[in-house]
């Protein structure tokens, strides 16, 4: 079962941004891409868990600020040689409002 | 025996239903007609060639007298409905008339969305509905000054239309680009191009604050930065609401619009409705196809026929003379979706189609849209495109051919065939240099000029070259920006000055780019050329930077940052130190560390506590110290006269004047100077990129030094006697480097590629030149030397901060 709760509005993240959310699971980074939409990773870099919400947004990627790993927004997969994969959650964008699925971030938490 | 039918509005779909019903079954119903308006129906979508004079109010009419007393038809135009009555099943007109009625029919479509700004109630504040506005913008006379609020499609076509009036025509827009529902950014600005052709002033990202007035008459709209607009007729084309007020009057439900049933009935059986004022499975209708297709289905659900309503995808063309563009279906980036970009900057050609599955889902176009037919084609059938996908982009022309041998398409081009645009050069005189010796790029470029301006036809000359020569010539790799374009940094450049490029999705479109937004490489380059270039056009993107300089404070491995407040000089007082010591304290700041620059760094500051430090150390009268940027970071100084032995100059007062100056300003790279007072050189100055060595006749300035992983020792550039002169010389070398120079190159490489001397005969020995480069450093300066933190802290202390936090929430 899912549980969207509101987050914030979608404004609050500039175009090619993220902000980061705190959860009791640790912090998810939440991208807003140059076409609004919106996507949801763990805020770590599979290589030395850089932060990603401070990474340059370009397409449907993010490059990381530590050293430059770029992530797939859709799949949270490291692209062209790096290897390795951060979470992604369900996120939504919903009459101008950001959606998270808290369920999703309680069944990480418990696990 | 025929049944009553009152129809409520003689719109589009409406008129339609009608048409349907007396073509299929002229008996079945007696039809009245209310309409509010004065008038019949007519095509309102061509309201905007009225507008512009290419058609007159005749020529749009689809129903006239003759054609409703054909077809017994009874209109009661100019009337309104007060009341309904559903269990008597009657309607109740203004003036009493009850009327009874077995099936009712709403077509009240829409109404123009008016934004409730001070002063919308004014005279000569309009909307762009009816043909009463469009006839109050008609009467406008040339000269007239009109501001349009809305860059949507109805806007536009308004603003278009007046403009071709003679009116002066400013399009205020509150979104980033023009019709951003329907394009992106690449085929906002194209149209935002083209709108500014006609004449149009195009503000986006434009805050209405105001509607000003006199006398009960709008005079002007005021922005939100300030900006006063003077206009004596102000439009209102934001949007179109769907008119319920009289549906929800009667009881019948409605949401954003009159609910209806895929039968097009609403809440009650003997109620139906079509048009823009109907909601259906949670969409509402603007474009004239879906209306059709209701009135279908309404006039065979009036028949006692089955038939259902289905939405379908849309496409958008805009009617604006000499503007072609086209979009359709969703063109979204999103989950397993692809792009294919393809644009031709001469011809001002852009194309995008988002592909999933192999389905062409989306496609925008701008500047040919001849195949837009068979693209939407492809969108509606869900064509599967796996086969063509290589050349689908390219249009139905290019279908079933072989891919292109580039060379082969160089060696079929006549010897006619232009090359370089910009100089005028073909095929043929290419050829002649290379048979007269030339054979190489360069030599060409001596020889014909080809590709030596704008450069975008170097490929083409090199292919030309390697066709001519045969296994002589190995086209050089030319090393291109990043992934996202062929062309490199230095044709980048010149596109962006030649050009007058002064937004970055001009640059993506004039130098083609693959990508549609570029990427974590070529982004914050563009950032930098543009605002060096254009420093009072270009809008810096904080997006397009490295987090460190979005931040103003430099990342560290655990993504805490470091924080280093500026001390001019490598000056400071007892009371900066107690302020430093004070926010250590009170933000925990691990490590404190004094850095090769002459200053402190307070290292391991949450990235949520920077606003906090900043507004702390901006109490105590300090700065940022930039230790983050690629841009001027610290004067290093000695301590010269002021206690120094052997000091032949104030080289500390001189430090500071230089860092005054200076700071702020973005560059290539990063730009480190020193003073020192004397050639005992104590504040290293030689290693610098920029260092001043003092001497008793005066300065020696000399550039190209680094301590990095290149050591290189400065080299002179000139000794001058002052200060004064000193600064000059700083500014106008530091200039030319941002104008010149590739980003990310230091001085060192950069001199490098262009030679000291090249450097000395612009800034040492032309006068003129140096006060050139110096006026222009100093009006980019009065924009950017600012403390960003005293910004931050005051307007977006909030964006450090968490955007929620669901700790709580998810422990529950």
């Amino acid at each position: 079962m899912s549980n969207w709760i509101d987050i914030a509005a979608l404004q609050d993240i500039p175009q090619r941004g993220a902000r980061m959310v705190k959860t009791a699971h640790g912090c998810v980074a939440v991208f807003r891409t140059g076409e609004d939409e919106i996507y949801a990773l763990d805020n770590a870099c599979p290589h030395k868990a850089g932060p990603l919400a401070e990474g340059i947004v370009h397409g449907k990627a993010v490059t990381c600020p530590l050293h430059n790993w770029v992530i797939s927004l859709e799949t949270g997969l490291a692209q062209g040689a790096d290897e390795g994969q951060v979470a992604t959650h369900p996120a939504r964008v919903e009459g101008g409002r950001i959606l998270l699925d808290i369920t999703c971030l309680r069944a990480k938490a418990v696990a | 025996m025929r049944q009553k039918l009152i129809v409520i509005g003689a719109g589009m779909a409406s008129g339609r239903v009608i048409e349907h019903l007396v073509e299929q079954d002229p008996d079945a119903y007696d039809i009245t007609l209310f309409n509010a308006e004065p008038r019949g129906n007519y095509n309102r979508i061509m309201l905007s060639p009225v507008l512009s004079g290419e058609k007159t109010y005749s020529d749009i009419v689809t129903h006239d007298d003759t054609w409703y007393a054909e077809h017994a038809v009874t209109c009661r135009f100019g009337e309104h409905i007060a009341d309904i009555d559903r269990v008597a099943k009657t309607v109740t007109s203004e003036n009493g008339d009850v009327l009874g009625y077995d099936k009712l029919l709403f077509g009240t479509g829409s109404n123009p969305f008016m934004i409730p700004l001070p002063g919308h109630d004014l005279d000569g504040v309009i909307a762009y509905r009816d043909l009463e506005d469009t006839e109050r913008m008609m009467a406008m006379g040339p000269e007239k000054k009109v501001v349009v609020i809305g860059g949507g499609l109805l806007g536009l076509e308004a603003a278009a239309g007046m403009a071709a009036r003679g009116a002066d025509v400013t399009v205020v827009h509150i979104m980033g680009h023009l019709m951003e529902r329907q394009l992106d950014e690449a085929a906002g600005y194209l149209l935002r191009k083209a709108l500014t052709e006609k004449g149009i002033t195009v503000k986006c990202s434009a805050n209405s604050k105001e509607i000003l007035g006199e006398n009960g008459h709008v005079t002007g709209l005021s922005l939100d930065d300030g900006t006063v607009l003077p206009c004596d007729l102000l439009v209102m084309a934001v949007g179109i609401r769907p008119n319920v007020a009289l549906a929800q009057a009667s009881g019948i439900a409605v949401g954003r619009g009159i609910h209806v049933d895929d039968q097009m009935i609403t809440s009650d059986a003997d109620v139906l409705a079509v048009g823009e004022c109907v909601e259906h499975n949670g969409a509402v209708f603007g474009l004239v196809a879906p209306l059709y297709d209701q009135a279908k289905v309404a006039a065979q659900t009036l028949q006692g026929q089955t038939a259902s309503f289905v939405q379908k995808e849309l496409s958008t063309k805009l009617k604006v003379t000499g503007c072609d563009l086209f979009s359709a279906g969703d063109f979204a980036d999103g989950e397993g979706r692809e792009d294919i970009v393809f644009r031709d900057p001469a011809r001002g050609v852009y194309r995008r189609l988002v592909i999933e599955n192999n389905v062409v889902i989306g496609a925008v176009m701008y500047g040919d849209t001849a195949d837009s037919n068979w693209f939407f084609g492809l969108i509606r059938d869900k064509t599967d495109i796996a086969d063509m996908r290589d050349t689908l982009i390219f249009g139905p022309a290019f279908q079933g051919g072989t891919p292109l041998d580039p060379l082969a398409a160089v060696a079929a081009l006549p010897r006619d065939a232009e090359i370089c645009g910009c100089n005028g050069i073909c095929k043929g005189q290419i050829e002649d240099a290379i048979s007269a010796g030339a054979t190489d790029l360069g030599a060409i470029r001596a020889v014909t000029k080809a590709s030596g301006s704008c450069g975008t036809c170097t490929g083409l000359v090199e292919q030309v070259l390697a066709h001519s020569l045969g296994d002589e010539f190995v086209i050089p790799a030319a090393q291109p920006m990043c992934g996202c374009t062929d062309l490199t940094h230095e044709d980048v450049r010149r596109m962006i000055k030649s050009q007058r490029l002064t937004t970055m999705a001009a640059v993506w479109q004039e130098c083609a780019w693959k990508t549609t937004c570029g990427c974590h490489v070529c982004r914050p380059a563009l950032n930098f050329y543009l605002l060096a270039d254009w420093p009072l056009e270009y809008q810096d993107d904080p997006q397009s930077r490295f987090v460190n300089e979005r931040k103003h404070a430099n990342i560290q491995k655990d993504g805490t940052f470091s924080v280093v407040p500026r001390m001019w000089g490598g000056i400071t007082t007892p009371d900066e130190l107690r302020a430093i010591a004070d926010a250590a304290d009170k933000f925990g700041v691990p490590t404190v560390k004094v850095t090769g620059g002459q200053r402190i760094d307070l290292l391991g500051v949450r990235g949520e506590d920077l606003p906090d430090i900043w507004r702390d150390l901006n109490a105590a009268g300090m700065v940022s110290g930039h230790a983050y940027s690629k841009g001027l970071r610290t004067v290093k100084t000695c301590v010269g006269t002021d206690h120094c032995r052997f000091g032949t100059q104030d080289s500390t007062g001189l430090g500071i004047k230089l860092e005054k100056e200076l700071w702020g300003s973005w560059t290539p790279h990063k730009l480190k100077l020193a003073v020192s007072g004397c050639p005992r050189n104590c504040a290293e100055a030689t290693c610098k990129d920029i260092g001043v060595v003092c001497v008793d006749s005066g300065y020696q300035i000399s550039i190209g030094g680094a301590a990095g992983m290149d050591v290189r020792e400065t080299e002179l550039l000139v000794q001058v006697a002052t200060e004064e002169e000193t600064i000059n010389v700083v500014k106008a070398v530091t200039q030319a480097y941002r104008e010149n120079a590739k980003y990310l190159d230091r001085i060192y490489k950069w001199m490098n590629k262009v030679g000291l001397d090249w450097i000395k005969s612009r800034v040492v020995d032309d006068l003129n030149e140096r006060a050139a480069l110096v006026a222009r450093f100093e009006l980019s300066q009065s924009i950017y030397r600012k403390d960003p933190w005293a910004e931050h802290v005051a307007r977006q202390s909030d964006t450090y901060r968490p955007l929620a936090n669901l700790s709580l929430e998810a422990a529950e």
